[in-house]
Parts: C-alpha cells; sequence; structure tokens
C-alpha cells in the first residue's frame, strides 16, 4: 500500500528557545510532536488523556498536559520542556534537589514533575490559591500540604512523593 | 571463575574487610542527572530510522470466539502499511518462559476482554490509531465466566508457587481451644500500573532480532521471546537501560514486544508499539482478587496454638502462577498446628500475576488486621501480642532463621512512633471533625536467593567496570552495584562504571521479586573477591592481608597504586552466586514494623492518613537513601491498597470497568503523608554473599494493615473487605454528641 504523503504547510514552533519547522499529521498532539517528530523525548507519555501528567510541559509559562493538546494549535506559543529547564551538566536548582532528595525512582514521571513544580512555584508566587488554601487573597505560604495538593495531578507510581515535596520545599525557601 | 555456591554459612568477607566506605552510604543516584533532565531515553525513545507505528487491535467481547475480520478497510486507509490478525503466534496477551504457549496462543477464541487479536502497522501513530478504527470485527459471543466464586473454588490442584502448609492437627486443636478468632476477607485486583506503559522499538538485523522494550529482565526474556516467535534465544536481544517502572507487571514480555517483532519482520521496518494505558490493563497481569479466611486459636494467656490461612483467587485457564496468599504467614507467627492453603477458581478474566509483594501485600491485609482483632479480644496490645508469639525458629519447618530483627523493629517503631499516647479504646480521640487512631501491623517479605552473574574488571588505568544484564527500573541498580564494586576494589565512585540493561552482558535474573539487588551485588562481590586475590598475589601476599583503598593496594607494609601493580594489564573476573544448600537449610526474609496515624471525618468517613513511621530489617542496607525511598515507595502502595485501589470487572461483559487512572485511584502527592523509616541493620550472613536482604516489596507488606488497624482505632469500624472506601464506613460512624 503506498503512502503518499500529503503535503502540508510545514509548521513552526517555539521550543526552550529554539525555532522547530516539523509537518506532522494534523492529528499529533504536542506531546507526539516533541517525541516523535523533534527528538525531544524527555517529555513522557504515561496515559495519553490527561490523568497522569507525565507529559506537563510549560505552555507561555503555564504548566499543561502536553497530550491533551494538539500540536497544530500552539505554533504561536513559547514552549518550555524538560530539556529547555536544565541539561545532566548543568541542572537547574529544582533538577538538583531531586537528585539530592530522591526524588524519583524509575524516572519516567519525573521530568512532568519538575515542570509542573517549575509552573506550581510561578502560579504559587503569583498568589494563585488552592484547594486546601486558608484564603483565596493574599501571599501564599507554600506549606507542604500546599505543595501537595499543587502537585496532585503528576502521578508517580514509584511513590517518591514525600522526597518529591522535600526537594520543592528546599528550593521553594531558596531566597529568589 | 569466582563460582560461589551457598553451603556454608561462611560469607565473602572482601565488603566486610574493606574501607573505601562507600558501600551503604546514602549516595546520589549515578542515573539520577540523566533522569531528571530527560535525558535518560526509555525504549519507546531510541531513535530508529524509518520506524513504522502499530496499534494492536482488541477483543471487544469478554467470551466467545471471532467469527470474522474484515480489515479491508483499514488496509486501503491512508499511511496504512499492514494489518496482522492470521499469524498464529500472534499473542493473547503478555508471553513467558514458564507457561505453556497454549495459554497465550488463542488464535481466534476469546477467553477475557481486551484480549489482543492484531495489529495495524501505519508510517505514523495517528494513522495507525485511525484505521484501529476501521477493522471490523464480528463476534459469536458466549457467557463467561466473569464473577468467579471465591467461596467455591474450582477442584484444580493449583501449581503455583506456594504448596500448602500442613502442620499438626489444626481441626482438632483449633475446636479445643480456649479462644478462637475466624474470619473472613476479601482483596480486590490490584494493578501494577507503572507509570511508563508497556511498549517496545522492534528490528532485525538479519534473522537476530532486537528488542528495546520496557523489561525487568533482559537475559531472562530472551527466552520468552523465543519460544513466543519459534525462534532460537540466541537470536534475540533485549535492550532496556532505562525502564519506567515495573513492580511485577513488566516480568512477562509485553503483548506488544511479540507483535512489534512479527510486523518488523512482516514489513522489513523497525516497528514501535506502545500499549495504551487502557490496554495495558489487559494485556499486562494484575494481582488476583482473594477471599482468605484467618483462623487463630490461643491459650488463655494469648499463646497461638493454632493458625490457619485459607485463600482462594481467580486465574484465567492456563496460566499457572497462583498468587501465594499465605507466603508471609507461613513463618510469621507461633503455632504449632497450621493449615494455610491456596484454591483456585478459573474466570474469563485477564491474566493475574505478581504484582509487587505478591502474596504479602494481599496476605497481610487479612492476617494483621485479624492480629489486630485478635489482640484486642484477648485484651493485650497488639505487640505484646506479637512479643508472646514470636517464634524462634520456624514454626512451619523447624528451620533456624537467618537474620530476624523483628521484635527490634516493633519496639524501636513503638518508641519513634510514640505507641504508648495510642488509647486502646476506639474511637476516644478526636480533633474538630476528625477522629484520631493508632494502628500498627508487621511487615515480612521472604527473600530469595537467585542465581546471578556479573563480569568486573580492573581496567590498566585503574578504574573499574562492572557488567551484568540486570536492570535498574527504579530501584537504584545503577548506584548499588558501582557502591559494591568501589567498596570491593577501594575505588571512588566515580572511577566505576556500570553497564547494564542489556541481554548480551552476563546473566541475572532481573528485577523481581526483591532479589535483584542482593543477587547481582553477590555475583559482583564474588568477582571483585576474585581481582583482589589476584593482586594480593603481586604484592606476594594473602587476600586476607590486602586492604585496597583509594586506587591503592596495602599488604606487607607496601602501599602500591593499583596503576603501578597492573603494570598495564587489567584484570577481568566473573562472579557467579547461586543458591546451594545452605540456601535451604534455614529461612530467610527481611522484616520490619509498620505505625499510622489516621484521621477519619466525623460526618463524610473520609481517611486521611496522617503520618507513618517504619522500621526495617533488610540485612546489610547497600544504599541507605534508594533502600528508604523503596520502602517509602512500598508503604505508599500500602496506602493505596487499604484505601482507593481496586480493579473492578463489569459482571456482564467481563471488561475492566475503570482501566485507567482516571478511574483506578493509585495514591497521589495529596494521600501521602510524612512517612518515617529507619533501619536495623544487621549483615545477614546466611542470606548471601552481599549479606543483604530484600527491600523492594517489604514496605508494601503490612503497611496496609497498619491504617485499617489505626482506622479502627480511630472510628472503632472493622472493615474486612478491602479497600476501606468511605461508603463502608459512613453508616456505621460513631454517634455525635
Ligand atoms: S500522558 Fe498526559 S497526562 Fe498522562
Ligand atoms: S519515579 Fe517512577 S513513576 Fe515517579
Amino acid at each position: 500500500m503506498a503512502w503518499e504523503r500529503k503535503v502540508g504547510k510545514a509548521m513552526h514552533f517555539t521550543i526552550n528557545g529554539k525555532n522547530y519547522d516539523a509537518d506532522p499529521d494534523i492529528r499529533t498532539s504536542l506531546l507526539d510532536l516533541l517525541r516523535e517528530h523533534l527528538n525531544l523525548t524527555g517529555s513522557k507519555k504515561g496515559c495519553d488523556h490527561g490523568q497522569c501528567g507525565a507529559c506537563t510541559v510549560l505552555v507561555n509559562g503555564r504548566r499543561i498536559n502536553s497530550c491533551l493538546t494538539l500540536a497544530v494549535m500552539h505554533q504561536d506559543d513559547e514552549i518550555t520542556t524538560i530539556e529547555g529547564i536544565g541539561t545532566p551538566d548543568n541542572l537547574a536548582p529544582l533538577q538538583a534537589a531531586f537528585v539530592k532528595h530522591d526524588g524519583f525512582q524509575c524516572g519516567y514521571c519525573t521530568p512532568g514533575q519538575i515542570c509542573s513544580a517549575t509552573g506550581m512555584l510561578n502560579e504559587a508566587k503569583q498568589g494563585w490559591p488552592s484547594h486546601v488554601s486558608e484564603r483565596l487573597e493574599g501571599d501564599v505560604e507554600l506549606t507542604d500540604d500546599e505543595i501537595r495538593e499543587r502537585m496532585s495531578g503528576n502521578l508517580c507510581r514509584c511513590s517518591a512523593y514525600p522526597n518529591i515535596v522535600d526537594a520543592i520545599r528546599e528550593v521553594a525557601e531558596e531566597p529568589a | 571463575m569466582a563460582d560461589h555456591t551457598l553451603s556454608s554459612p561462611e560469607r565473602l568477607s572482601t565488603l566486610d574487610r574493606a574501607v573505601q566506605r562507600v558501600l551503604g552510604q546514602p549516595i546520589d543516584r549515578t542515573d539520577g542527572p540523566a533522569k531528571v533532565s530527560g535525558d535518560a531515553r526509555y525504549s519507546f525513545e531510541i531513535e530508529a530510522d524509518n520506524a513504522l507505528y502499530g496499534h494492536i487491535l482488541t477483543a471487544g467481547i469478554g467470551a466467545g470466539r471471532i467469527d470474522a475480520i474484515d480489515a479491508d478497510a483499514a488496509r486501503a486507509a491512508p499511511g496504512v502499511v499492514a494489518v496482522l490478525v492470521d499469524d498464529p503466534r500472534l499473542p493473547a496477551d503478555a508471553v513467558n518462559s514458564f507457561d505453556k504457549l497454549k495459554s497465550w496462543r488463542l488464535g481466534h477464541d476469546i477467553r477475557f476482554f481486551g484480549q489482543a487479536i492484531g495489529v495495524v502497522v501505519a508510517e505514523t501513530q495517528e494513522a495507525a490509531r485511525a484505521a484501529a478504527r476501521l477493522v471490523d470485527i464480528r463476534y459469536a459471543p458466549q457467557q463467561g465466566r466473569f464473577t468467579p466464586d471465591l467461596s467455591h473454588p474450582d477442584e484444580i490442584e493449583p501449581e503455583g508457587l506456594r504448596p500448602p502448609v500442613k502442620t499438626g492437627d489444626f481441626d482438632a486443636i483449633f475446636a479445643g481451644a480456649t479462644f478462637r478468632y475466624d474470619q473472613s476477607y476479601s482483596t480486590p485486583i490490584h494493578f501494577p500500573a507503572a507509570m511508563e506503559p508497556q511498549a517496545t522499538l522492534a528490528r532485525w538485523e538479519d534473522d537476530e532480532l532486537i528488542l528495546h522494550s520496557s523489561l525487568q529482565s533482559t537475559g531472562g526474556a530472551t527466552k520468552a521471546v523465543g519460544r513466543a516467535l519459534d525462534i532460537d534465544p540466541q537470536k534475540v536481544r533485549v535492550i532496556a537501560p532505562f525502564v519506567g517502572g515495573g513492580f511485577g507487571g513488566k516480568t512477562s514480555v509485553g503483548a506488544e514486544a511479540i507483535y512489534a517483532a512479527i510486523a518488523a519482520k512482516h514489513t522489513g521496518r523497525p516497528v514501535k508499539i506502545v500499549q495504551t494505558r487502557r490496554q495495558v490493563a489487559a494485556l499486562a497481569h494484575h494481582r488476583a482478587p482473594t477471599r482468605q479466611r484467618v483462623r487463630i486459636a490461643t491459650d488463655a494467656d494469648g499463646h497461638i496454638r493454632a493458625f490457619g490461612h485459607h485463600a482462594v483467587i481467580a486465574q484465567r485457564d492456563n496460566r499457572s502462577f497462583v498468587e501465594p496468599v499465605h507466603i508471609g504467614t507461613t513463618h510469621l507467627y507461633a503455632g504449632d498446628a497450621r493449615l494455610m492453603t491456596v484454591d483456585l477458581a478459573r474466570a474469563d478474566h485477564p491474566t493475574s500475576g505478581a504484582v509487587r509483594s505478591p502474596g504479602e501485600a494481599c496476605g497481610t491485609l487479612a492476617v494483621e488486621v485479624a492480629m489486630d482483632e485478635a489482640a484486642e479480644a484477648l485484651g493485650l496490645d497488639p505487640i505484646e501480642f506479637r512479643r508472646r508469639n514470636e517464634p524462634k525458629v520456624s514454626p512451619a519447618n523447624g528451620k533456624p532463621f537467618g537474620t530476624r530483627k523483628l521484635i527490634e523493629c516493633y519496639e524501636e517503631g513503638a518508641r519513634r512512633f510514640g505507641w504508648d499516647q495510642r488509647s486502646a479504646k476506639p474511637a476516644s480521640r478526636r480533633e474538630g471533625d476528625w477522629w484520631i487512631g493508632h494502628g500498627m501491623a508487621a511487615a515480612i517479605r521472604s527473600n530469595i536467593t537467585v542465581e546471578a552473574r556479573a563480569t568486573v574488571t580492573l581496567e590498566a588505568d585503574g578504574s573499574a567496570h562492572i557488567e551484568t544484564d540486570m536492570t535498574d527500573i527504579g530501584t537504584g541498580t545503577y548506584t548499588i552495584l558501582m557502591q559494591v564494586v568501589a567498596e570491593a576494589l577501594g575505588l571512588s565512585p566515580d572511577r566505576v562504571r556500570v553497564s547494564i540493561g542489556d541481554s548480551s552482558l552476563p546473566r541475572s535474573a532481573g528485577s523481581g521479586g526483591s532479589f535483584g539487588a542482593s543477587s547481582a551485588s553477590s555475583a559482583a562481590a564474588l568477582a571483585c573477591q576474585e581481582i583482589a586475590g589476584k593482586l594480593a598475589a603481586k604484592l606476594d601476599a594473602e587476600a586476607k592481608d590486602l586492604t585496597l583503598q583509594d586506587g591503592h593496594a596495602t599488604a606487607r607494609n607496601r602501599r602500591v597504586p593499583l596503576t603501578e601493580l597492573l603494570g598495564g594489564e587489567a584484570i577481568s573476573a566473573k562472579g557467579h552466586a547461586k543458591p546451594g544448600k545452605h540456601t535451604d537449610a534455614h529461612v530467610s526474609a527481611s522484616y520490619g514494623a509498620h505505625f499510622a496515624e489516621v484521621a477519619v471525618n466525623a460526618f463524610t468517613g473520609e481517611v486521611r492518613v496522617r503520618r507513618m513511621t517504619g522500621i526495617f530489617d533488610i540485612g546489610r542496607v547497600l544504599n541507605e537513601k534508594t533502600a528508604r525511598s523503596q520502602i517509602v515507595g512500598g508503604i505508599v502502595w500500602g496506602i493505596g491498597s487499604v484505601l482507593h485501589e481496586d480493579g473492578v470487572i463489569d459482571p456482564h461483559s467481563g471488561q475492566f470497568v475503570n482501566p485507567d487512572f482516571g478511574e483506578y485511584h493509585i495514591p497521589t502527592h495529596a494521600d501521602s503523608p510524612p512517612i518515617e523509616v529507619h533501619f536495623i541493620e544487621e549483615v545477614d550472613n546466611l542470606a548471601n554473599e552481599a549479606g543483604a536482604k530484600g527491600v523492594g516489596e517489604l514496605g508494601n507488606s503490612g503497611a496496609g494493615a497498619a491504617v485499617a488497624n489505626a482506622i479502627y482505632n480511630a472510628c472503632g469500624i472493622r472493615v474486612h473487605d478491602f479497600p476501606i472506601t468511605l461508603d463502608k464506613l459512613l453508616s456505621a460512624l460513631p454517634e455525635q454528641d
């Protein structure tokens, strides 16, 4: 069976500050664009249904599940993936804290946890309340309960949760 | 070659004499930077030129036959390269090296909902998935056995892991005892639910098959793949340097690996297949549902005279694994009369198999709650009841134990947790809207010694390289093997290179049954011992008089750099650890004690676990940090199994009602309380050369029961059918004042 590639208009993306061109199937999710077309495999697929958070990336600074959105919708966005947060030789503070506190085991949920935590720390800084916040207004104090609540969209079957909270707390407490 | 069988209680002294101070230290994982930066590549992420994508077709009925498959429309769909539905080797689900071929070669017979029946292969994932919907499958359905009656097992002699335990005249002693406890329990289906779904990239190089596959063993998997494909296992290479969790579910080879291999052969191109999350539920095995009966008879002082633990579990036809429900109970408490058995009910369910802590995970939920209930009925503190029934030798076969620090675990745990602050009377502590309760339970995980091989090379430059086909599924293998070699050869951590996760390396047993780290470490230690012997000879010294530290060898008052001693030549040695006579001569297990504090909402019955403390005896601690993480993970699993996890099969269709994370609730951050973990370390001379016992499954054993006992202490409600969801508490909550 011959496969005739539909010649479409290439799509353009800005990811981790770099420009990418790709010509994926129009049905391609942002997650599959990263993993299957751009060789950015740090973002993981745990469920493909928005249930696990392994695919979390930052779009214009906000954390989203990249499996739940189509690539074609993000051509004008600034996308940050785990590869843009730090590299093995130059880890970002959160990444280093995850290593120090053993905030992972198999490592499969880890890029999502770290991207999510990056977005979450920003949300807290901007005063976004959560389900467990005492007040809806004012500064957010990132207690352990707040961290746990705000990170509950990121599942970890290895259950490194307490260590992840330790890592995030340490970074949250660092003077910015 | 250092070929070593454990036939005497003499352990190798290599690690004991070592002075490098690397082993046991809480060293950061060496694979950490790769994992936190997204640099670590899992099987589906390996680059392959010109790869095709497969999408597995699954059955939409739970029992019956396929009458016809019309794949014309799918074959004509854009991007589709092939639709394969007729190859007799296409497996129904995962394949392994021990079940009969007919257990997974089902052809067009449908024996469970979600059974794999074919594969669509296309240029893109999107095209394969879309075309899969175009395949028209006509079925002749039959009535399936979707709701097995676990109170009436089938008349089958199970051929599973665990022989029955029958000592003394149980019936007579139980009937005549002063105190009798007799209670039934049930536990549901549990999914392993590793975050990385089963995924494979398959490619052929001539007649050699290369599988990048998410598996717990590599060498072991080649045999299963060879059988499934009717090819020589020597022609199969399995590569898995990073595995996104296993938890038992990746001990068998995923169906997608076989489909990908067949499709790659058929198309002449590499093929990638990942199971969808919902496919995983049916295609990977789950922990069987159980019905259990626990009977405890004691004298007036609470000394156990008879212990009964009977279970019935479900399994599909022709699958031989039987959940070893009483494996932990066998040697746990005193009682000369013992009756412990597992029976089987056949069901048209997906395959059941070994999921993290097989036997103990579900067995302790019943037995450790039973111990709590019996203690209360006897008017004893649950720790005191256990202390009175701590056996000196195995009560099942009279054999001595290896190290067993269970009493110390209870005592240390009680002290750290503040057990003396607990009120023995249920529903006596209230904080606002919440009833507060405390509970404890024992943890036990039988320790298994398996065969493992490793090659260690001390390079001419004084660095070392260890090679074994072992996997790191999050267990810390990369780091632990580095530590063993660094310790034994006196090297700093950065001077040791670890190669694992490839079946072309020396054969280990892979990861599973908590035997991985201890067995592979033993093989590594044996290899290092041989190298040390050769280095000693170069100094005209005995191995026992040699000290290796910081890249130098010292003996007979001479301290020589290894590079100089090696004189430009590497030394390589093979370690081969295996169980021997001694393994059978004693009973080996790791132990622990869990303590839980919970809050039960007085109005809604919602349960929150507030904190947990656990003390554990795992023999030698190979890495304090990774060992602790393994235990913490296991404890969170215990919380999941007692409060949330419940795989439900629809009685009408036989399909899983909740095959994904949206409906099958594994614990989240918000469910995971602060967890305090400590070890009581005593090197186990009898367990293996490394003196280490299993860790990965221990934390999960008993943790759920401690929570269940704390729930009872909080609100006075005993639930015997797990999980303890709030609907089971709501109608019985204490009256409000
Ligand atoms: S893969 Fe996107 S949420 Fe699970
Ligand atoms: S580290 Fe394995 S799932 Fe989180």
